[in-house]
């Protein structure tokens, strides 16, 4: 880095290196064979087990496949039975429900640790304390919370019980288990979604902080008037980026609840790994693949546009 | 990047006098450390306790009848009617088969990844060959499909390439690049000055070696944040393993963990042996974090700044 800021960063032009090639003398064949063996082993990854996969998910959600048997073309079926389907419709609403919760609180706890790390300390500590539920797997933190949370001998629900409220069967309950799954994978994210904004808050000139406190402005209204517009950018693509983690929630339901009781907890993820991995239905949950496909391409592009996310009011 | 700078936050004299909101700040501050750290200690607490103990007092801050027999469970050091005897199931984890499982899985992934991706990202950023934009393009579209879509399809080419259940089975998908490591990377060869291939290449140096003995170690920065945190990733990932890996061959910890806890006894958990083999899974994470706490971090901030 230290190099790239000494002088300024050559930029190839994106049309094909025109100006480029006046410069510098030209060689006949340009880098073909050298660039053919740099990008091989990429490119066969990719071609293999990204763009392959992608165009065969696609088509074997219009097929009958049990994995053992061909996959047999059948059109439509499987789109009109997801449709006709209300255990998917279900699934469905409940991922929504569990990523409105995860990501609104995620967001808003995210940010309040990113604005204070950043306005009371410059502590590499506790960042790295902030962290650590990250790097627990999401095996882990479900298994930890299932424990904490549980309703006979957890230590949460010891507590609500000494304060003389009724205890709480925060993951046996139709009610609750969702918005408690989506508070244990706030606990393992929030660190380092926090850390990200942060990261954002480090470009802000620190000179605008001195100037809005020489003028006396509160810290509320530094924050309302300076740390919000000015992180808006950071801030869109981090929740572009999480909510997409989001929609694919798995881990946490697969080891605290198994997708109960009664369905309130099976997300769609869940529901498709049991479509193929519990019924074989390959073809089925292929198709109901393509669906979370599309809702997570809708809400990618609504969310772009929403938040202005390529664009910066920095400088 | 963002963190070497570090004399631009709260030094400021103004700031370092008491007030009521620097209070309340603090305080917020120190719950939020509170909810973080508080359940690694209970769970150490309750896998030292032992299972009559912790339904005895289930609030006591210290282990309640402190024992070693939920590690002994976990690790399957107990005799099948011993562990039943102490409220444990009888099975066990083959803890270090796991580990080494985990070692090699993540390993694997996060040097070819790396490797393969920043090969390819020099090849965008410094080689010109036909096709090159067109290509470029094509991985970047890769990003917008999420990771989740790809897992059916692969599952089922993983299959007809007879990986199931083995490592490499588990590795393969995501071992040749994803699209966020070449973009990244190549973001920073791109920033690299000419100048310095070309003096190299003045002094004889074949593109190859210049790759390797002069573009790589520029771009050690990015190229170990990108590495610890593929290694995090695939070392926590569980969904694509649990649906690759049926044997204790390819087992790694988060599906042996998820599978002692599916092994849950009639008579109720297990928690003690539980919180026992979670602690033991988490463990690896939280000694490479104790080692690399400051790089993770500031590999993270780094990361953030596009």
């Amino acid at each position: 880095m230290t190099v790239a800021s000494s002088s300024p960063p050559t930029r190839l032009p994106l049309d094909g290196g025109a100006k480029e090639a006046e410069r510098r003398p030209r060689r006949p064949l340009g880098d073909g064979a050298l660039a053919a063996l740099f990008v091989a082993p990429a490119m066969i990854g990719f071609a293999v087990f990204l763009l392959w996969p992608t165009l065969r998910g696609i088509w074997l959600s219009f097929t009958r496949f049990n994995l053992l048997t061909p996959p047999e073309w059948i059109g439509l079926a499987n789109y009109e039975r997801m449709i006709n389907d209300p255990i998917f419709w279900g699934s469905l609403k409940v991922t929504v429900e569990y990523v409105f919760i995860n990501i609104g609180v995620q967001t808003v706890a995210a940010l309040a640790i990113a604005v204070l790390l950043q306005r009371l300390t410059q502590s590499s500590l506790l960042r790295a304390v902030v962290l650590t539920p990250y790097l627990m797997s999401n095996v882990v933190a479900g298994i930890v919370w299932l424990w904490m949370l549980d309703t006979q001998l957890g230590i949460g629900n010891e507590i609500i019980a000494a304060v003389g409220i009724d205890r709480i069967p925060f993951l046996a309950d139709e009610t609750w288990a969702i918005p408690t799954i989506a508070m244990i994978n706030v606990w393992r994210h929030v660190g380092y979604t926090a850390l990200l904004l942060f990261a954002g808050l480090q470009a802000i000139p620190n000179d605008m902080y001195e100037a809005a406190r020489v003028d006396g402005a509160s810290e509320w209204r530094m924050f309302t008037r300076i740390t919000m517009p000015l992180l808006r950018p950071v801030l869109a693509v981090v929740l572009i980026m999480t909510v997409i983690g989001s929609f694919q929630v798995f881990d946490t339901v697969a080891v605290t609840t198994a997708g109960g009781p009664a369905n309130a907890t099976n997300v769609l993820q869940y529901y498709i790994y049991g479509s193929a991995f519990g019924r074989f239905q390959f073809g089925y949950a292929s198709a109901m693949s393509v669906a979370l496909l599309v809702v997570l391409s809708v809400i990618t592009v609504v969310q772009y546009r929403i938040t202005r996310a390529g664009q910066t009011d920095l400088g | 990047m963002a963190t070497t700078t570090a004399p631009t936050g709260a030094l400021r004299p103004t700031a370092r006098r008491f007030s009521f909101g620097r209070a309340v700040a603090w305080t917020a501050m120190g719950a939020i450390v509170l909810i973080t750290v508080l359940p690694f200690y209970w769970v150490l607490r309750t896998a030292l306790s032992s299972n009559p103990g912790v339904a005895a007092d289930p609030t006591n801050v210290l282990p309640v009848d402190l024992t070693t027999g939920g590690f002994e469970r976990a690790l399957g050091l107990q005799s099948t009617k011993e562990a039943v005897a102490q409220g444990g199931a009888g099975g066990g984890l083959d803890f270090w088969r796991y580990l080494l499982n985990s070692i090699i899985v993540s390993t694997l992934i996060t040097t070819c990844q790396i490797l393969f991706s920043a090969m390819a990202a020099y090849a965008f950023a410094r080689l010109r060959w036909r096709g090159r934009n067109t290509v470029f393009t094509l991985f970047l579209g890769g990003l917008m499909v999420p990771t989740i879509f790809t897992l059916l399809p692969n599952f089922v080419l993983v299959k007809e390439l007879g990986l199931i259940d083995s490592l490499l089975g588990i590795a393969l998908p995501t071992m040749f690049m994803t699209p966020f490591a070449v973009f990244f990377l190549r973001q920073f060869f791109m920033n690299i000055p000419r100048e310095v291939e070309e003096a190299a290449l003045l002094d004889g140096a074949g593109r190859i070696r210049i790759f390797f003995r002069v573009m790589l170690p520029m771009a050690s920065t990015p190229i170990v944040t990108l590495a610890v945190l593929t290694y995090i990733t695939s070392w926590n990932d569980y969904f694509w393993p649990l649906m690759v890996s049926y044997s204790d061959s390819s087992r790694v910890l988060t599906v042996a963990l998820a599978m002692f806890r599916a092994q849950t006894p009639q008579s109720g958990f297990d928690w003690s042996g539980l919180m026992a083999a979670t602690l033991i899974a988490a463990l690896p994470m939280l000694v490479l974090f104790g080692v690399f706490a400051r790089r993770i971090v500031s590999s993270i901030s780094f990361t953030g700044i596009k």
